[in-house]
């Protein structure tokens, strides 16, 4: 279960968009190799008797008035980004030439 | 050095609110002590420059009679994993260089709130995700006790600060020991409040349904007072807990053991941690016992995967939560040589602006969640997490708290375990179970180890819901230890006052 190629950490580089170097994606071959061999030991404990825990103090649906709350204003939001152009976000082309 | 940095929170309070003392001066005090040693600790990203500003506001408004909370005019430091406005909040990474955040975290809007005077940002492993401060994108933090030690992790920064009197308090946050562990290395104490206790609103996630903000202090009482401060329900953090608490600082206050039952967890209990550590926590325990409490040995068995669920669970979560650093809201963006598309410079940016940790981490979580592993990987992680609840419910049906020494080692060299991932992990085996489970964890100094001459600190664990009881066995121990020890252990630390000197003769002051 743990054999990982390199091949398989580049494409998860690409899911996470990591536009990783191939020594990069080498070194962290051998360590996800090591590190998930390592981790594979929870599936001893792990039988399909026990159920599974996403969070660890149940709270239900907490629900509030369907009204406005202290929002950050249009300017407070554009702040911190790399580019905007007053009111909106300026991202580069969606679509690359051969798309 | 000035007498007003030694002070604990609680004591500053106090010449404060009698007006022997004012704001401005005791922040003053702090920040010449910053500028005197942090050249050598590093505990600092960030230094206020508005603090002094706050302390003068807090002084007149004390000056006009106005009712202030128990510590206002306190001066804290904050780590930098919590958004603030006015102060960079970097989380230790490049990728937010320089960023300052529009709105405060709910903590910081709360230390405010009561009067505090904000020192500025502590430093902390890249996105919380490490125990030695090492993955710091801006450089590690040096352990005041030998400057060749690290201070722990994530939160060495905050820990650091108060063990070297840079402020007498601070705010941390724990996902797996990030608040513990450096107080278990730096002689100070730190709470891991139950999860869902103190709001996560503005606490830049690193994995969510682990983390929690909490006190960082050099004594007992003063953890609680802050917790008191921060803790409360927020209807910004959907997780956060509605119900009331009771005040921490009057369990300090009123602490008693008698009667008291501890749990020792056994597989915490081992060879696998150093002789002076179990020394140290072995002792702790006969005091405790010498003064009413009742010592049981319980089981955990299933707290030997808890480190393997811990590391499927936070890389998962992490790797989502990270995907908000697109290079497009805040933060740093790299363009590639001769542009690209969207994609391309989120790829390009992501690549120049997380260190080598975080990119471990993304990937490992993007490989966990994975189409065709996220049963066996995330969702037996998910399981394990409820075997190790069932741990703590069954011990906690025999005893009142559980106690274990915080960590394996006292503070390691830096660079030791730089280049072994897995090797720096174990230092979180005592830490994690509590995340895991959600339950309230505090980390009290136990001594010096004998062999190192290095603070050892001691863990206890309660229910959830039950931090009072945390602030009960902390606080006696800590009265206990104190009056053996003949003064609080940071009085043991070396003097940092020769780097003082030499800061002042290179001209860095």
């Amino acid at each position: 279960m743990s054999e990982i190629s390199a091949e398989q950490v580049a494409h998860l580089a690409n899911l996470a968009r990591i536009a990783l170097t191939e020594e990069e994606i080498e070194h962290l071959t051998t360590e996800l190799g090591q590190i998930m061999q390592a981790v594979e030991q929870v599936s001893e404990v792990a039988t399909s008797d026990v159920a599974a825990t996403s969070h660890p103090i149940p709270l239900h649906n907490p629900l509030r008035e369907d009204v406005p709350s202290d929002v950050l204003t249009v300017d407070q939001v554009l702040s911190g980004a790399p580019e905007h152009d007053g009111t909106r976000f300026v991202v580069s082309a969606i679509l690359g030439e051969e798309q | 050095m000035s007498d007003l940095i030694r002070l604990s929170a609680a004591d500053l309070a106090a010449k404060l609110a009698s007006g022997e003392v004012s704001s401005v001066e005791a922040t003053q005090a702090h920040l010449d002590r910053i500028a005197a040693v942090d050249g050598a600790v590093h505990a600092f990203l960030h230094v206020n420059d508005a603090a002094l500003e706050s302390a003068a506001d807090v002084d007149r408004r004390r000056a006009a009679g106005e009712e202030l909370g128990p510590l206002a005019g306190v001066p804290i430091a904050i780590k930098d994993v919590l958004v603030t406005t006015g102060m960079p909040s970097t989380s230790g990474s490049r990728i937010l260089e320089g960023w300052i955040p529009p709105y405060d975290a709910t903590p910081v809007r709360k230390v405010r709130e009561a009067g505090m005077v904000p020192l500025g940002k502590t430093n902390m492993d890249e996105f919380a995700m490490g125990s030695s401060t090492e993955h710091s994108a801006y450089g590690p933090t040096h352990n005041p006790w030998d400057l060749e030690r690290i201070p722990g992790g994530s939160g060495g920064g905050s820990a650091a600060a108060v063990a070297a009197f840079e402020a007498p308090l601070a705010l941390g946050s724990d996902t797996g020991g990030s608040i513990r562990q450096p107080a278990h290395v730096t002689g100070t104490v730190g709470t891991k409040p139950t999860y869902g206790g103190v709001s996560r609103y503005g606490s830049i996630a690193l994995a969510s349904s682990l983390d929690q903000v909490g006190p960082v202090s050099r004594t007992v009482l003063d953890a609680a007072l802050l917790h008191d401060v921060i803790a409360g329900h927020d209807p910004h953090d959907q997780t956060s807990i509605p119900d009331p608490w009771p005040s921490m600082a009057e369990a300090v206050r009123n602490a008693d053991v008698s009667g008291l039952r501890i749990g020792v967890v056994k597989e915490l209990d081992s060879d696998g941690f150093q002789s002076g550590v179990r020394q140290r926590f072995h002792e702790a325990l006969e005091l405790l016992a010498a003064n009413g409490a009742e010592i049981v040995e319980v089981g955990a068995p299933n707290f030997e995967y808890a480190i393997a669920a811990y590391y499927l669970i936070l890389p998962a979560e992490a790797s989502s939560n990270l995907a908000k650093f697109d290079s497009v809201r805040f933060g740093l963006r790299v363009v590639p040589e001769g542009g690209g598309t969207v994609e391309e410079v989120m790829a390009a940016t992501r690549e120049a602006g997380f260190g080598p940790e975080v990119k471990r981490r993304i990937i490992l979580g993007t490989y966990a969640l994975s189409a065709g592993y996220y049963d066996a990987y995330y969702g037996s992680a998910q399981k394990v997490r409820t075997l190790v609840q069932q741990d703590f419910a069954s011990a906690f049906d025999r005893v009142d708290v559980l106690a274990t020494p915080t960590a394996p080692t006292t503070a390691f060299r830096l660079g030791e375990k730089l280049d072994d991932p897995l090797a720096m992990y174990l230092n979180d085996v005592a830490t994690i179970p509590a995340n895991l489970a959600g339950v309230p964890g505090i980390s009290v100094p136990a001594g010096l180890a004998p062999e190192d001459g290095l603070p050892v600190g001691v863990q206890f664990l309660a229910p959830a819901r039950e931090d009072a009881r945390l602030y009960n066995v902390g606080g006696a121990l800590e009265h206990l230890l104190v009056d053996r020890w003949g003064g609080p252990i940071l009085s043991q630390a070396p003097d940092l006052s020769t780097h003082e000197l030499m800061a002042t003769e290179e001209g860095v002051v």
